[in-house]
């Protein structure tokens, strides 16, 4: 049976169900598995556990979970852009575990590696430290944090093939080839599906074994951009 | 006279050297960039995975795909490099990075930063401070000398850290300190801004420090 799928819903069939872990890619809105997360939020799937960097804005990425309350719990490095977090989150509705970025990312890969916990300055002497073991290498203090694998990982990628190699475009890449590795199902929505042989195997970025499925986004397919930031051209 | 913001920006950039690598958090720290020395040639690193940040782009050139750190359009240069968040913190954390710049809440005389999470107000998350102050190889702090009136280098930190001894110099709107990361707990005043008075500086100091002022 082949890795790719007609569409998200189709691509996350027979994978969703409440209480689930999912980590799903992206840093802000840039890489995010936009498709995918709509697919989630239409299967109306609850008490989910998301792990990502961030918590998306009010109408776009993940906040379209939040807004529908399907998400419990939270572990993220910033969740900033977000009101209705902020809302859900003093109302004691939504829970949130705060990993350092750095911390989340190691913990994440460390995951998709087979290594259950790893050591590291970051943290050291603050709260994201305590009550975990501590210990001293080469005279400096480090503390010891979890590798974390999750049910389901849903990511973005620019091209993939049919064999779910993929390849990601300029920062879009950021979180998302660590989470291809970290979970039991991996499912990933790729801009373009192009056929075997059309990615150079040098460039590929996550081989295809970490992808179990794939799925194309459609036409009119948008990214948006959080803080579109410019400068005036300069008259001649 | 006390420094502006720009030129409190222009201060930390003469701590940049040629061939340097460098992190720049959002606020003051990213004026930074509009004052790097033509004789120094910096990389800049942005956490979110890029090495090699270039200026914002023209109206109509924006890419959802190239953002920095504080989400904002970018664009790139001839010697960018892109990769994973867990490819860019290994930079970060593994000490390959020689510069961060960031903003604080509260530094201690010690070295100790808080610049993460105020109690009881809404908390939005570390980001990757924690990463940065933890692994980079010198720590810059560029922040106004008070908040609300009160003083923001202080004996100790009252609000929650973000890195314990990982401070090595603090820029102000009025003067410039060094810290020390090992050993005793040592703030040196180097330099004081234009017409700032040294009676001024101690009144709006709450950590100890002795005066070396190398600008005199």
């Amino acid at each position: 049976m082949g890795k790719v799928y007609r569409d998200a819903q189709d691509a996350l069939a027979g994978v969703l169900r409440d209480g689930m872990m999912i980590m799903s890619g992206g840093f802000g809105l840039c890489g995010i598995p936009s498709l995918l997360i709509g697919a989630i939020r239409e299967s109306g799937v609850r008490d989910l556990t998301i792990v990502s960097n961030n918590a998306g804005i009010d109408d776009a990425g993940l906040g379209l979970l939040l807004q529908t309350r399907q998400v419990r719990k939270m572990i993220s490095s910033y969740v900033g852009e977000n009101a209705t977090f902020a809302r859900q989150f003093l109302a004691g509705e939504l829970e949130i575990e705060f990993n350092p970025q750095g911390t989340l990312a190691e913990r994440i890969r460390a995951g998709g590696a087979g290594i259950p916990a790893f050591y590291t300055k970051t943290g050291v002497g603050t709260a994201v430290a305590e009550g975990k073991p501590t210990a001293e290498f080469d005279g400096e203090t480090y503390v010891q944090e979890r590798g974390i694998v999750a049910d389901l990982s849903i990511i973005h990628a620019w091209k993939g093939d049919e064999e779910g190699n993929l390849i990601y475009r300029r920062t879009a890449r950021n979180f998302n080839p660590m989470m291809a590795t970290a979970a039991r199902m991996t499912v990933a929505q790729v801009e373009h599906l192009v056929q075997p042989g059309d990615l150079d195997p040098d460039h590929i970025v996550t081989p295809g074994i970490f992808v179990k499925r794939l799925v194309q986004v459609g036409p009119g397919f948008e990214k948006r951009i959080e803080q579109r930031t410019t400068r005036k051209k300069l008259m001649a | 006279m006390a420094w502006t913001r720009d030129q409190m920006a222009a201060r930390a950039a003469r701590e940049l050297e040629d061939g340097f690598y460098v992190n720049l958090g959002i606020g003051i720290p990213t004026l930074v960039a509009n004052h790097v020395p033509s004789n120094v040639n910096v990389q800049l690193q942005s956490e979110n995975g890029m090495l090699g940040l270039g200026p914002f782009p023209y109206e109509g050139e924006e890419d959802a795909d190239l953002i920095n750190a504080g989400k904002q359009t970018i664009t790139a240069l001839p010697t960018s490099s892109y990769f994973s968040s867990a490819d860019s913190f290994a930079m970060i954390r593994g000490g390959h990075i020689d510069l961060s710049i960031l903003g604080a809440l509260q530094v201690a005389a010690n070295g100790d930063l808080a610049n993460w999470m105020i109690p009881g107000k809404m908390v939005k998350g570390m980001g990757g401070a924690m990463d940065l102050v933890a692994g980079v190889k010198k720590v810059v702090v560029l922040m106004e000398h008070t908040a609300g009136g009160k003083p923001k280098l202080l004996k100790d930190c009252s609000l929650p850290l973000t890195g314990a001894r990982v401070v090595d110099m603090v820029i102000t709107e009025l003067g410039v300190f060094t810290l020390a990361r090992k050993g005793e707990t040592a703030v040196t005043l180097i330099e004081l801004a234009p017409e700032v008075t040294l009676e001024e500086i101690t009144a709006k100091t709450e950590a100890p420090f002795t005066v070396a002022l190398r600008n005199a």
